[in-house]
């Protein structure tokens, strides 16, 4: 341990501590911009200086070590005045049309300013002034809102490994682009939204379906079905101001249901057919001998990276569509079907934890003749948002249950919302399809947390299988780079595009930090320990669709509606040729 | 066209093997030298040299647009050079690239859609004494006014014309 003096008072630091590690610990606050949780240290916008004795110039408190008998001052006059400048020479060159902002009341900078007492324009800075990038089915990009704070940037080169933006131009002509600054939609963008929760201000935002989908509640010729993934229900109330980890699964199947939606069904549904479909396909992969290992298909980010940077491993990945398409693709057949209603009366909504998914709805293969599979996704955010519109208030409202047949569910499906979660359910499932027999214990420690890789080797029966788990694309590449060196030892892997899975997801509330995605996760665990039913293949329902529809698993019939295939994405090159 | 793009093609190629096990610290210099070669960086250069490098496109542009001295679209047939220069700027330079800018609907580093005309903005040419200095595919033009560009202008599209009657 190390003791400092900071502000006059003694605190412990360890000595891997940064002074903004130690000081945030005891509770003092200092405001960051370029400082990012689990990175490395860029020291880039000196928002963080603190005064430390001895020393001349004001330091970043982010990128100093602490050192013992160090005294810091954290908030005096000269440190203030120093933030202050920085805050507004941002602002200098910022645009004032906070009331149209999709951030208001939730940005970074305006809460530094506000902080730091900013009270009149002093700076008027010039800055080119660029058009909105509206190409991407996900992500918009608003270059004027920029600070060019380079948070996106890190987070997809560092953590996701995609590196669809960077900087680029300098002075007053610099900005965030793509290469050639072509549109997002053009680029290597997985549309993961990892750059949208990074962002400080309204510069990236999700494309927003709200008002169409507001549209089609309003229209009387429309049955208006909503399906929610497995996460939405442990981070919506945070968007009401509650702490993270509130699972609020009733309150929010009424909330739909009041503002007008004809029916509420729940993903995890899905989740468990998926676990039908994948662990069947698993099996007969294993028996027929390959490829392996099998790569999941449930997260839309992932796919996109897979066809960009690693096409070689297409056939690894299973053909199965993601819970969402196999929602929806049910919701326009089975359904439409048992209901009389004609598919093209039928809008499809789903509420997600992710911007991938507005992606991977609006993909051609997930439009059979032309009838999208899904038609509107709304981040949990959106819903929120949504939610608000209609003057819910959603901790007030009464908890209802989900619509039949696609209501029911497994706790196996709920934990496809943490990273780790497919596989624990895959596993579990995959036991007894190999044996005939459940598992004594149904826990599969090993895959649980928070880690960016995770490996399982067990044994099903007589067979001794190796699996692992991936969340965050950076770490996936990791493991992929061995697969591709000839790594044998796997057969089953578990990718999820953004770190700690869909609870982490880029469409989900924002100023989470490693505590809240940890009380969401705990709060998907919750349910898994205390419901009854915690394996797909007891999903009554489930058993019931492919009763009266499906037939089994991977027969005809699943392979229309259920299943897919992809392909390798044209690179840079190639589209330059044509231009 | 096609023979264009292949000789292009195998030019930054040749930059590659030029420089074979090259780190990072390389990507300015195979720049220049692809720009050298083509005249341009395109988005083929972009993509091989970010292969070659270990680098993602958008780096490789990124670093590239930091620097004035490179473009990203071939150069025209007419290729105009303004300079701007601090003796230039003194003698009216500004609007002889806005008239530029506005005539052909261009901006710095562009190209016309057509490939006729395209456009760079220098420091200094080294040729004060005639100020304002407009270069066009190598010739000097002096002390350049509006009208006087105007008339450049109008030179080349006649010329154009002709060629196509023929
Ligand atoms: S959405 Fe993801 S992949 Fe796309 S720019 Fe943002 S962080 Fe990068
Ligand atoms: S888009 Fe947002 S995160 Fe990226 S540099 Fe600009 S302000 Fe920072
Ligand atoms: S947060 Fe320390 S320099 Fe930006």
């Amino acid at each position: 341990m190390i003791e400092l003096e900071v502000d006059g008072r003694q605190i412990e630091a360890r000595p891997d501590d940064t002074i903004l590690s130690a000081v945030t610990r005891h509770g003092i606050d200092i405001p960051t911009l370029c400082h990012m949780e689990g990175l490395p240290p860029s020291g880039a916008c000196r928002l963080c200086v603190v005064e430390v004795e001895g020393n001349p110039a004001l330091v970043p408190a982010c990128s100093s070590a602490v050192a013992p008998g160090m005294k810091v001052r954290t908030h005096t006059p000269r440190v203030l005045d120093a933030r202050r400048t920085i805050v507004e020479l941002l602002l200098g060159s910022h645009p004032d049309d906070c009331l149209y902002c999709a951030r208001n009341s939730k940005c970074t900078l305006q809460d530094l300013s506000e902080n730091l007492g900013v009270r009149q324009r002093l700076y008027r800075g010039e800055k080119t002034v660029r058009p909105t990038d509206v190409s991407s089915p996900s992500i918009t990009r608003d270059p004027d809102k920029c600070i060019l704070c380079g948070r996106c940037v890190r987070v997809c080169e560092e953590i996701q490994s995609v590196s669809a933006i960077d900087f680029a131009g300098r002075g007053c002509d610099a900005m965030i682009a793509t290469a050639f600054d072509r549109g997002l939609n053009l680029s290597t963008c997985v549309n993961c939204g990892q750059c949208i929760v990074a962002c400080p201000t309204g510069a990236l935002r999700e494309r927003s379906y709200v008002d169409e989908v507001v549209a089609a509640l309003a229209d009387p010729g429309k049955m208006v079905v909503v399906q929610h993934a497995p996460s939405i229900s442990v981070t919506l109330a945070e968007e009401f101001g509650t702490k993270a980890g509130q699972d609020v699964d009733g309150k929010m199947v009424a909330a739909l249901r009041y503002i007008g939606f004809d029916r509420v069904f729940d993903t995890s549904f899905t989740a468990d057919l998926t676990i039908m479909e994948e662990g069947s396909e698993l099996v007969q992969r294993i028996k027929d001998g390959g490829p392996l290992p099998m790569l999941t298909s449930c997260s839309p980010g992932w796919i996109k990276f897979l066809e960009h940077f690693y096409p070689d491993l297409i056939p690894n990945v299973s053909t199965c569509k993601s819970p969402q398409q196999m929602m929806g693709a049910v919701i326009k057949s089975f359904f439409a079907e048992r209901e009389g209603v004609d598919p093209a009366d039928i809008v499809s909504v789903s509420i997600m934890p992710c911007t991938a998914k507005k992606f991977e709805s609006s993909r051609p293969e997930m439009a059979p003749e032309h009838i999208p599979d899904v038609d509107y996704v709304l981040t949990t955010r959106e819903l929120g948002h949504m939610l608000k519109m209609f003057g819910v208030d959603l901790m007030a409202v009464e908890a209802d249950t989900a619509d039949t047949p696609f209501g029911e569910r497994t706790t196996a499906g709920k934990i496809f919302g943490a990273s780790g979660g497919v596989m624990e359910a895959a596993v579990r499932s995959a036991h007894f399809l190999l044996t005939g027999t459940e598992m004594a214990e149904l826990d599969v420690q090993p895959v649980r947390g928070l880690e960016g890789a995770k490996e399982i080797h067990t044994k099903l029966g007589d067979l001794e299988v190796g699996a692992a788990v991936v969340s965050g694309l950076g770490n996936a590449r990791v493991l992929l780079d061995q697969i591709r060196a000839g790594r044998d030892d796997l057969h089953f892997i578990e990718v999820m595009t953004c770190p700690g899975g869909c609870i982490n997801g880029g469409g989900q509330p924002l100023g989470a930090d490693i505590e809240a995605v940890k009380a969401r996760m705990r709060a998907l665990y919750r349910i898994d320990r205390e419901e009854e039913v915690r394996v797909s293949h007891k999903n009554a329902c489930v058993q019931r669709l492919y009763d009266e529809f499906l037939g089994e698993p991977l027969g005809e019939m699943s392979h229309r509606l259920l299943h897919t295939s992809y392909a390798r994405r044209e690179d840079l090159a190639e589209a330059g040729s044509k231009d | 066209m096609e023979t264009k793009v292949i000789e292009e093609a195998a030019d930054i190629e040749r930059v590659l093997e030029k420089h074979a096990g090259a780190g990072r610290d390389h990507l300015i210099p195979m720049l220049q030298e692809v720009q050298e070669r083509c005249g341009y960086i395109s988005k083929l250069a972009v993509s091989r040299i970010g292969d070659h490098l270990d680098l993602a496109p958008s780096k490789v542009y990124g670093v590239a647009t930091f620097y004035n001295q490179f473009r990203f679209q071939p150069k025209g047939k007419y290729h105009f050079m303004v300079c701007r220069g601090t003796a230039c700027h003194v003698k009216g330079s500004l609007k002889v690239l806005d008239m530029i800018r506005n005539m052909l609907d261009l901006e710095p580093g562009e190209t016309t859609r057509d490939r006729l005309f395209s456009l760079e903005v220098v420091a200094c040419m080294g040729a004060c004494g005639l100020s304002p200095v407009v270069n066009l595919n190598g010739e000097f033009y002096a002390k350049v006014t509006p009208k006087k560009l105007a008339s450049i202008i109008k030179e080349c599209r006649e010329e154009e014309n002709e060629n196509e009657q023929d």
